[in-house]
């Protein structure tokens, strides 16, 4: 979706500011949300596609106005509601009303390197690769109202992949709950003045990494 | 959790308990009602915030890229699998399978964003910095990389490349900066002390060895 979470190439957002010394976390909380979303991932309550669109449909107003973990919470909030782990009364009271909805596995102390651990997202190849190191392609010109992985700075540019990360799950499908739908995976770099026009820094070359649904041969 | 009381709990949080934001609450409320349901086990939670609190941060990293700088059959190794290379060393967190390590050289500067979110490289350089995950940052870095390089006071020759990888997947990328001058001999682990966490993003370079112990 077209959404303020896609920034790339935006203006007006001011200068970068490093906190010296920057602590994990700001307060306690922080810590909380964090390893709640990770113990979620790791019950199989959702995937991390959920997270980032629950976050990507927040109000535009919200989302540029919440810190990082706020915007987990927010989601995360979101995403029990709707998957039904938890009621809407449930979360009114603050309390546990009914027994919870069985989940493949839980994240105990004993297990908490394995939980931290990223799981892999390659998946099983449906079919060959369709391009290869050196090939030119054309990223397509796609808006579709739900998640999808194409930043719009870099929608209908002509560029020339690098590398193939292999078959990997397919977030555009994952997020809409449509199955893990694998897909090829490559780095695709950019020129800079195909991306920023003319006027570009031409010692610039930006990259992204495209699931082939994104591309088209050029 | 309206987005206007996003910075407060900087201020006042675990000290003053009587001050509870209502960002805490809710985040308490949330986790009562998810272990009640028995989904999440709060020793688990503390667990997994220790390990980020002490554990997996950025000198994971640093020993990788020390470890590349004195070892060349490791360096490649590094470069064509970084995933494995950095299992091999087996005394920090397991990587997961998607980690490509990208070396900057005299030519050539890489710089990491991710436009989109925030996707980092958690295993080797822990959790990512908040100027990481933050507009400015991902707005600019596709589109300006040289300014951004100028807010972290890093002014590169005019005809070096700058290469930006905006993370867009699962894969995640680390930079092997540049070793610097002057530090012949060194150990593996003195080395690794040069190595910052900016350095490994592209947001900065390794320190130079007067830079040390200042």
């Amino acid at each position: 979706m077209n959404g303020v979470h896609d920034m790339g190439g935006m203006d007006g957002f001011g200068k970068v500011e490093a906190e010296p010394n920057e602590p994990p976390f700001h307060a306690p909380w922080e810590g909380r949300v964090l390893a709640m979303q990770r113990a979620m991932g790791y019950a199989g309550a959702w995937h991390i596609d959920h997270s980032r669109f629950a976050q990507e449909q927040l109000p535009p107003g919200v989302y540029l106005t919440s810190s990082y973990y706020q915007r987990w919470a927010l989601a995360m909030e979101k995403n029990v509601l709707e998957r039904g782990y938890v009621g809407p009364d449930e979360m009114a009271a603050g309390h546990a009303l009914r027994p919870g909805k069985p989940l493949k596995r839980k994240l105990t102390p004993d297990v908490v390197e394995a939980g931290m651990t990223r799981s892999s997202f390659y998946r099983q190849q449906q079919g060959p690769a369709r391009f290869k190191p050196g090939d030119r392609v054309r990223t397509r010109n796609i808006h579709p109202q739900t998640h999808t992985r194409l930043p719009r700075y870099a929608r209908d540019k002509v560029g020339v992949v690098e590398l193939i990360h292999g078959c990997h799950m397919y977030p555009d499908s994952v997020a809409v709950d449509r199955g893990d739908n694998p897909q090829w995976l490559y780095t695709v770099v950019f020129e800079s003045r195909e991306l920023w026009g003319p006027d570009a820094d031409p010692t610039l070359k930006i990259s992204i990494d495209a699931f082939e649904p994104y591309l088209e041969p050029a | 959790m309206a987005g206007h009381d996003h910075d407060h709990d900087h201020d006042h949080h675990h000290e003053h308990g009587s001050e509870l934001s209502e960002t805490q609450l809710r985040v308490r409320a949330l986790e009562t009602i998810l272990t009640e349901k028995g989904y999440v086990d709060p020793a688990a939670l503390d667990a997994i915030i220790e390990a980020y609190e002490t554990k997996i941060g950025p000198r994971n990293g640093a020993v990788v890229v020390a470890k590349a700088w004195t070892d060349p059959a490791y360096k490649q190794a590094l470069l064509d699998d970084a995933s494995k290379a950095v299992a091999s060393l087996g005394h920090m967190s397991r990587v997961g399978d998607h980690l490509v390590a990208v070396e900057n050289t005299p030519q050539r500067h890489n710089m990491i964003v991710c436009t989109l979110c925030s996707c980092y490289p958690w295993e080797v350089l822990g959790l990512p910095p908040v100027w990481y995950k933050s507009a400015p940052y991902r707005s600019r870095a596709v589109k300006d990389p040289r300014g951004v390089l100028a807010d972290f006071g890093i002014d590169l020759p005019k005809e070096t490349e700058v290469r930006v990888w905006d993370s867009t997947a699962e894969t995640r990328f680390l930079v092997l900066p540049m070793r610097p001058a002057g530090t012949e001999g060194w150990s593996e682990e003195r080395l690794a002390d040069l190595v910052t966490r900016d350095s490994m993003i592209g947001a900065g370079l390794a320190k130079k060895p007067e830079e040390l112990a200042r």
